[in-house]
């Protein structure tokens, strides 16, 4: 399991080197693309130009210049803005991020917890009238887009029912960093983490749901009832354990999304400024640096999460440790 | 009372009937199995895939889920009708008083638990043993099973196991408890052949060192003879045949046995130009007659043949069979069809 472990977080690194190589290509060596032009924005004046190319060392070879890209980003952590009139990049994406992550984290608990319970539920009441409302409830969840959730639930928590006992905890939009106050970090969030679960719930629940019917199916389950054993240690050893193999994978492509950005459309609703924001105005400004502080950010994230859910994977399923 | 309960059969199955409700109508799987064992027993149960071997003794189990199942009869074990116990007591026999082999090992053990983790499960919920004791016993039952290397093996999962040895595992597992009855469902099948007769070895050797009965489920009249000391014939749902292994094999009374019988190739004999297939397929369960089931693809049949034969002693005591026809005229019937002249002339 250790060397597993290890193996996995050393190919991450190489995996994460190659894709700071590649998306540094994709900036700065497209043919036919003056670098310089993108990072200084539109209708900069030859002066701005020129300190730029030097800023970027673009007039030396590209290995030259992704060492400085790097250094930029990891090391000195000054790379700056010109489009936005020389604001550090590196700060907002430090800034962005644990907004993202207390977001997504939070909704990821939210979904895990309540999507297990559902699909249990369903699985072993299966074709009962219970079963169905909760799938029915499930492919609702599903069915309503996050942005219009969010705003309902805006429309409800901040003007029409603010001042009922319901809602009148809720404050306002934005984020309230969990360093100046833990519970009202949590109060501000809890409408965003459920918004955003919501989805997930859905697909969630349905995925477990018929992955443990499957389960119920295969020869392992009928030996562990033959074993005398109860239904419930049937049900939670071997088939929920065994069905959490299909959820984990799924479970790691999501989360490493939303962390990466995907969490656009809720932070919007709820004007939380995470990295989807950051990468969003950056993207209507063509302001490169941030543009690539991001995109690394998104990446790193990615494959780190799902280093993480592998070496789960491989706790879930002994056969994977192997190969 | 104590001669009662030492002359009474250690499971008695009466009347067993599964049927199974489906958009075509019932299916009717088993219709009738009654069957007995006594303690320390060998029954080979034998019939083609779907003449309802395996389900009658997933019905005895009681691990049938299917909800348009529709199970009647009696199965009698140390006096208790199991089909009548709560679902808790159930479970202290599962695993306990009864244990069961499945077809295929390799699908058959959990893939995310190690082999000993599995049988120490087993262990547990029938004996008050902490982790560290079940652990010791899983040990020296994989020993006993004749896995080598048993410490290091019991922490191994099933995947490091070949097929064989994955049997012998869930040998090791069913033995666990001391059931006075094992039943194993096809155990050989999906084993190679030299496996094959190194597990049916095994078995012979722990029915011996722990008397438990063995109920043999196989459509491998050659497991059979290795195992079992009584043959039971199933075909179609029925009983068509019952008696010990010796005089069956000598002396097959049933048109169908002889068709299983002859459908073996066999070295001690001159070739003969093809081996005796049964002509014709299985009936469908959902239109079964209700004369003798096997009349379709008999090539003795007649009018006495559209009622139903009951499963009697016609020949000898201990011997029963469930055909129409005359005792005294079968030998020479039977003859012609073993050396496949009878295959060739109703193909």
């Amino acid at each position: 399991m250790l060397r597993f472990v290890i193996k996995r977080f050393l190919s991450m690194i190489f995996v994460l080197f190659s894709i700071s190589l590649l998306v540094f290509l994709i900036f700065f060596a497209t043919p036919g693309v003056d670098p310089a032009a993108r990072i200084a924005g539109r209708n900069a004046d030859q002066a701005t130009l020129a300190a730029v190319r030097k800023d970027f060392g673009l007039d030396r070879p590209w290995p030259f210049q992704y060492a400085v890209m790097m250094k930029k980003l990891f090391v000195t952590r000054d790379l700056t803005s010109f489009v936005n009139r020389g604001a550090k990049v590196v700060p907002q994406v430090l800034e962005a991020a644990p907004v993202t992550l207390s977001l997504v984290f939070g909704a990821a608990i939210v979904w895990v917890v309540v999507s297990i319970l559902m699909g249990l539920l369903a699985a072993v009441f299966r074709g009962s009238p219970l079963d169905v409302s909760l799938m029915i409830l499930g492919l609702i969840g599903i069915s309503m887009p996050v942005f219009w959730l969010g705003e309902v639930v805006n429309l409800l928590s901040q003007s029409r029912l603010h001042d009922t006992v319901l809602f009148s905890w809720v404050p306002p939009l934005g984020y309230i960093p969990f360093t100046e106050s833990p519970f009202g970090w949590f109060k501000a969030l809890v409408l965003p983490w459920l918004t955003l679960s919501v989805l997930y719930i859905g697909i969630y629940a349905r995925v477990l749901r018929s992955s443990l019917i499957e389960s119920q199916e295969q020869d392992y389950v009928r030996t562990a009832r033959a074993k005398g054993i109860t239904e419930r240690e049937v049900m939670l050893r071997h088939s929920l354990r065994t069905s959490m193999i299909a959820y984990v994978s799924l479970f790691g492509l999501d989360f490493g999304a939303l962390v990466g950005g995907a969490a656009l459309l809720t932070e919007v609703v709820f004007g939380l400024h995470g990295v989807g924001k950051l990468t969003y105005d950056s993207l209507q400004n063509l302001d490169l640096p941030v543009i690539m502080a991001c995109v690394m950010y998104a990446a790193f994230f990615v494959v780190f999460v799902n280093a993480i859910v592998d070496v789960f994977y491989a706790w879930l399923d002994p056969r994977v440790r192997y190969a | 009372m104590r001669d009662e309960i030492a002359t009474s059969p250690l499971l008695e199955i009466r009347d067993l009937r599964i049927s199974f409700r489906t958009e075509h109508g019932l299916a009717r799987a088993v219709d009738g199995l009654s069957l007995s064992i006594e303690a320390g027993e060998a029954v080979g149960i034998v019939g083609e895939s779907g003449s309802g071997k395996t389900i009658s003794m997933l019905a005895v189990m009681r691990l049938i889920r299917d909800p348009n199942a529709v199970i009647e009869g009696q199965v009698l074990h140390r006096g208790r009708d199991l089909m009548q116990l709560p679902e808790r007591e159930m479970q202290a026999v599962r695993g306990g008083d009864i244990a069961m082999i499945f077809q295929d090992p390799m699908t058959a053990l959990t893939p995310v638990y190690t082999v000993g983790w599995q049988i120490a499960e087993q262990l547990r919920a029938h004996e008050p043993l902490s982790k560290r004791q079940a652990r010791v016993r899983a040990v020296s039952l994989l020993a006993e099973v004749g896995i080598p290397n048993p410490e290091r093996r019991v922490d191994e999962y099933p995947h490091q196991f070949s097929g064989g040895m994955r049997q012998r595992a869930m040998i090791a597992m069913a033995l666990s408890c001391n059931p006075s009855l094992l039943i194993a469902d096809e155990p050989t099948t999906a084993l190679d052949v030299t496996v094959q007769a190194q597990i049916l070895e095994l078995m012979r050797r722990l029915r011996r060192d722990h008397g438990s009965s063995v109920l043999l489920i196989t459509h491998d009249m050659g497991a059979v003879g290795e195992l079992a000391e009584r043959v039971v014939v199933m075909y179609a749902g029925r009983v068509v045949e019952e008696g010990p292994k010796e005089a069956i094999f000598r002396d097959p009374q049933h048109p169908y046995t002889w068709g299983l019988l002859g459908s073996i190739p066999r070295v001690d004999r001159a070739r003969v130009r093809r081996l005796a297939a049964i002509p014709g397929s299985p009936p469908s369960l959902l239109d079964l007659r209700e004369g003798c089931r096997f009349e379709p693809r008999c090539g003795y049949r007649f009018e006495r043949c559209a009622t139903r034969p009951e499963l009697l002693e016609r020949v000898a005591p201990g011997r029963r069979d469930a055909c129409h026809l005359d005792p005294s005229v079968r030998p020479a019937l039977r003859r012609a069809a073993l050396d496949g002249e009878n295959a060739q002339a109703s193909a």
